[in-house]
């Protein structure tokens, strides 16, 4: 271990900690007699700076990788670069939707927590080992059950936050499980040695405890990305969590979720890019015989993998879309649209690329629905406080009582339904070709032809929140008064949505630039 | 230059969007002025690029690691239908100036729909295309959901959801032909010359026409249609008619019949006769020609029997399309101009200066109250408008329906025989409903003074528009040279393969 690269690859993390620790110092100590907005203005302030010096701290570390033992803990650059910076900007944005809102009396300790959950989003984004990935996604699922339940006063927070949390609970117990199999399997807690060692062990014989374990690890992981069937936590969480809660669980948590798909992915198709290279000589023989040979591989790590993402992106995309159909209340059309979305994602992880086509392909769609994601949350949190409620009729006359609340409104759904020239639609066509042009044959063809026709379906759904804002008649025609830092953020957002959508070259340039 | 059609609606609508509400004055002389300057470009544009083929107007990289580019250009088919968007777009301007509620955002919706279309006739980039293509659904949703009228939401989400899965039909095909091509580009000409396997192009075809074809009216996937139409504000109806359909049978044409033509390949056996996607389609177009001037023959609504009679009359241009010869494809894309036209005109009469004054559009109403002698230019105007729709010599109807009859006689007489029954059904249905509407004596005169009140003047934008569209049509009719100088080398190059 190298004690100069554990600083320069953990510095991002340990800068978000210091950040928290900060914020709560001052909040405990200078601002105890200030009024509530000037603490929460604070406490943001404090958060933006820690998640901007943090994002400095990546792009110093650059392609620095952490290893033990010369196995891989932490890699650096790359993917995992772009997607940790993501989870920072989201991370910021969703604190500055906290300046005008009232769902606490402890802003300080809510950006505290708001920053420790997003470095457990570094944590796994960059980690590539079982105890590694363990401790980051606790890090994270516990700051996220903790923000779940910040609305004290209201007893749906209280609710959301135990569903939440007895769901993340079961399902970090079966992904345990699934990693002590892996060990046990292989002997290593490295996700290239496992990888490597599922080639090398005999394949008949341990083929059905390879499955179970990758089964029990699929439980875990698509509990966080809200993979059917593992989304029932979903749809409380979203509607009973405090509105920049939510956002950051269905931005945030998100992105650093499919970046660790990302990585356990591209570490089971490249699985001696981990390795040191006098080691990966050794292997060389190997892997050109099965993994490159004329005939694909039966039973390797991946093939069970790939069967178990295709099954949970076809659930995803057609229980999410079919069951959004029937909601009345938006938080919760917004988490079934979000395992929709998670749907689609993993299809791209099922045919994933050699190269790293899939893996910017499928990072620019998250970063983008995250960006999407709190924009629709900042609407839906304005109207709630404005009407008091986030059913879809909160929405009546929207245009009337806001018309650029009404507008930031009509872009994040439109592009959220993947409608051109937003960037919803160039993420979707960017997934799609991803996975048309790595996998051949009817099935690929079969699962983009689902998505598509199902993000058809999607569009009556977003249609229903659109409407009411536009079309249908107000009841009350009060306007609605945004604070301006959120306006500001809304609109930021929904600019974001435009010209990414209008010139998707740029984004998808600076994801390939790392 | 063509270009600044698109951006000037685009520019047009972000500043409706943007102006105070409640100044409708301003709202609309923006709007009529963004029109017809549009129009007066696609004119220039026109007579500029006649004796041309095909001039690329600007082709950037858009994203260049997937070989997208933004590639405009226009053909002769591009430059007539985007003359025809400039006229249907300043008509429908001139027949919504009666539109007082949220004035402004009903432009604004009216010229985002008007860019996307000009965007599609002029994009030759499949990846462009399908940009533009999309962007117009959006506002005709809300243009027909919050102006429109008779189960408006209904056909609003209707016709929404139709034109969303039409696309996504596209969409598969677009991503796939991308990826099977290996080409690395999206460009039109590029993916017609990538040399796309047969097999794929036999269901890419199939595919995507079906997916174009919803939009165009195509049996039986017509049924947002008639809904849509009725429900629509006037200004959309005529859009919807006039360009909105034409944006489906350009794709048919652009899209399905360049990329995939072996898609019209013999399958190599005949189920029910039919032999090829090419007879399957030409089939699904006669059935729409009859069935939809059937069923125009029986509507009650006014409305509804030109709703139908577009489905029919779009028929002849899926069926000219089909012909795949010069004078068949020829024959189609006038009939797009001369529907486009005709379609604005008869919606124009039907729903602003009828219903605008009795508030009715079912025929049994109006059969009673004497429109004939009190609106005499309505009446008349929809004589000639119904006689230049049912193909009367003299006006472009006439011109486009024989050349796509003449050419389906020479791939098969019996679609032009079953065709030809639609056009005498069609002129059944028109003389039905003029009758019925104007020229009905089923009440005693005296009933003409019961109502009491005069039926208000024709205003000045109604006569406008009408003689716009009106003097449109006769002068195709009358010299179908000046259209078809520029559509016929069109034709000709698509048809000598891909590569235009």
């Amino acid at each position: 271990m190298n004690y100069g690269d554990l600083f320069r690859v953990t510095l991002p993390e340990t800068v978000l900690e210091i950040a928290a620790l900060l914020v709560l110092l001052v909040d405990l100590a200078f601002l105890r007699k200030a009024a509530l907005q000037v603490r929460a203005a604070v406490a943001a302030v404090l958060g933006v700076v820690g998640s901007a010096v943090s994002i400095w701290a990546i792009y110093g570390a650059g392609a620095t990788s952490l290893r033990f033992n010369g196995n891989l803990l932490l890699v650096g650059g790359g993917t995992v670069a772009a997607a940790q910076i993501g989870v920072l900007v989201l991370t910021a944005l969703t604190l500055l939707l906290l300046v005008d809102s009232e769902f606490t009396q402890h802003p300080g300790e809510y950006v505290a927590v708001v920053l420790m959950a997003a470095s457990g989003g570094l944590i796994i984004s960059a980690a590539r080992d079982l105890l590694v990935i363990f401790a980051g996604l606790e890090l994270l699922s516990i700051s996220l059950y903790v923000l779940t339940a910040f609305g004290k006063t209201s007893a749906k927070s209280a609710e959301a936050a135990l569903k939440y949390y007895l769901f993340g609970g079961m399902s970090a117990a079966f992904l345990l499980f699934g990693f002590s199999y892996l060990y046990g399997l292989s002997g290593s807690t490295n996700l290239y040695q496992i990888v490597l060692a599922a080639y090398r062990i005999d394949r008949m014989s341990a083929w059905p405890l390879w499955a179970v374990a990758l089964v029990l690890v699929a439980v875990g992981l698509g509990f966080k990305v809200a993979a059917v069937p593992f989304h029932l936590w979903a749809a409380d969480t979203y509607e009973g969590a405090p509105a920049p809660a939510a956002s950051f669980i269905a931005s945030v948590s998100k992105v650093a979720s499919f970046a660790l798909f990302i990585g356990i992915s591209a570490a089971a198709l490249n699985p001696t890019s981990g390795l040191l290279l006098d080691t990966a000589h050794g292997v060389m023989r190997l892997e050109t015989r099965v993994i490159h040979g004329p005939v694909p591989t039966p039973f390797g790590f991946f093939a069970p993998w790939v069967r178990i993402l295709e099954v949970l992106a076809a659930l995803s995309m057609v229980v999410g879309n079919l069951t959004a159909l029937r909601q009345t209340s938006v938080r919760r059309l917004l988490a079934y649209s979000a395992v929709a979305h998670a749907g689609y994602m993993l299809l791209g992880l099922a045919f994933f690329s050699w190269g790293p086509r899939s893996a910017q392909a499928i990072l620019y769609y998250v970063l983008t629905y995250g960006l999407t994601t709190i924009g629709a949350f900042g609407v839906v949190g304005v109207v709630e406080r404005a009407v008091g409620s986030d059913k879809l009729d909160a929405f009546l006359g929207l245009h009337k009582r806001n018309p650029l609340l009404a507008g930031v409104l009509l872009v994040l759904f439109l592009s959220l339904a993947g409608i051109p020239p937003l960037v919803g639609f160039w993420a979707k066509f960017n997934l799609f070709v991803a996975v048309l042009s790595v996998g051949g044959g009817v099935v690929p063809f079969a699962l983009v032809a689902l998505a598509v026709g199902m993000s058809a379906v999607s569009l009556y759904y977003y249609l229903q929140v659109l409407k009411r804002a536009y079309v249908m008649l107000a009841v009350d025609e009060a306007p609605i008064k945004v604070h301006p830092v959120t306006m500001l953020v809304l609109l930021v957002v929904a600019a974001a949505v435009v010209l990414a959508g209008c010139f998707p070259a740029v984004l998808q340039n600076w994801i390939a630039s790392f | 230059m063509l270009a600044w059609t698109i951006y000037l609606s685009f520019a047009g609508a972000l500043i409706e969007a943007l102006l105070p509400k409640g100044n409708a004055a301003l709202a609309r002389v923006i709007a009529l002025l963004v029109a017809v300057v549009g129009f007066g470009i696609a004119i220039a544009g026109f007579i500029g690029g006649a004796g041309q083929g095909r001039i690329v107007i600007a082709d950037v990289p858009w994203v260049p690691t997937m070989g997208i580019h933004y590639t405009l250009a226009a053909d002769g088919i591009s430059r007539v239908l985007v003359l025809l968007t400039g006229l249907a777009a300043t008509a429908g301007v001139l027949f919504s100036w009666n539109i007082e509620l949220r004035t402004n955002e009903f432009f604004a919706f009216f010229l985002a729909l008007i860019g996307g279309v000009y965007g599609v006739f002029l994009s030759f980039d499949l990846f462009l295309l399908f940009v533009f293509y999309e962007i117009a659904i959006v506002p005709k949703y809300f243009l027909i959901a919050i102006w429109g009228s008779t189960r408006k939401e209904y056909a609003a989400m209707k016709l929404a959801l139709y034109s969303f899965v039409g696309s996504a039909m596209v969409l598969i095909t677009l991503i796939t032909a991308y990826a099977v091509s290996g080409s690395h580009s999206t460009g039109l000409v590029e993916l017609a010359h990538a040399g796309l396997p047969v097999s794929f192009q036999m269901w890419a075809f199939p595919l995507t026409f079906v997916g174009f074809g919803i939009l165009a009216g195509l049996w039986p996937f017509h049924t947002w249609a008639p809904t849509g139409h009725v429900a629509a504000p006037t200004a959309a109806s005529m859009l919807l008619a006039g360009v909105v359909m034409k944006l489906g049978a350009y794709g048919c044409l652009r899209v399905a019949m360049s990329l995939f033509p072996h898609g019209m390949d013999p399958w190599g056996f005949s189920f029910l006769g039919l032999g090829s996607w090419r007879d399957v389609f030409a089939l699904l177009a006669v059935i729409g020609i009859v069935y939809g001037a059937l069923v125009a023959l029986v509507q009650t609504d006014f409305k509804f029997v030109i709703g139908y009679s577009s489905v029919s009359h779009m028929g002849f241009v899926l069926l000219g399309l089909m012909t795949l010869n010069q004078i068949g494809i020829t024959g189609a894309v006038l009939q797009m101009f001369s529907h486009g036209v005709l379609a604005g005109l008869l919606f124009g009469i039907v729903g602003r200066i009828v219903y605008e004054r009795t508030h009715t559009r079912q025929l049994a109403e109006l059969e009673t109250m004497h429109l004939s002698k009190r609106l005499p230019f309505a009446a008349w105007g929809f004589a000639v408008a119904g006689m230049a729709s049912m193909g009367l010599p003299g006006f472009s109807g006439f011109v486009a329906e024989l050349q796509v009859l003449i050419g389906s006689w020479t791939a098969n007489p019996w679609w032009t025989a079953a065709a030809g029954v639609g056009i005498v059904v069609g002129v059944a249905y028109t003389w039905r409903a003029l009758q019925k509407a104007f020229f009905s004596d089923a009440l005693p005169a005296q009933h003409l003074h019961e109502h009491g009140h005069e039926l208000a003047a024709l205003t000045w934008p109604e006569v406008t528009g009408f003689v716009l569209l009106g003097a449109a049509s006769l002068l195709v009719g009358l010299w179908p040279r000046v259209l078809l100088d520029t559509i016929e080398p069109a034709v000709k190059a698509l048809l000598a393969g891909g590569g235009q």
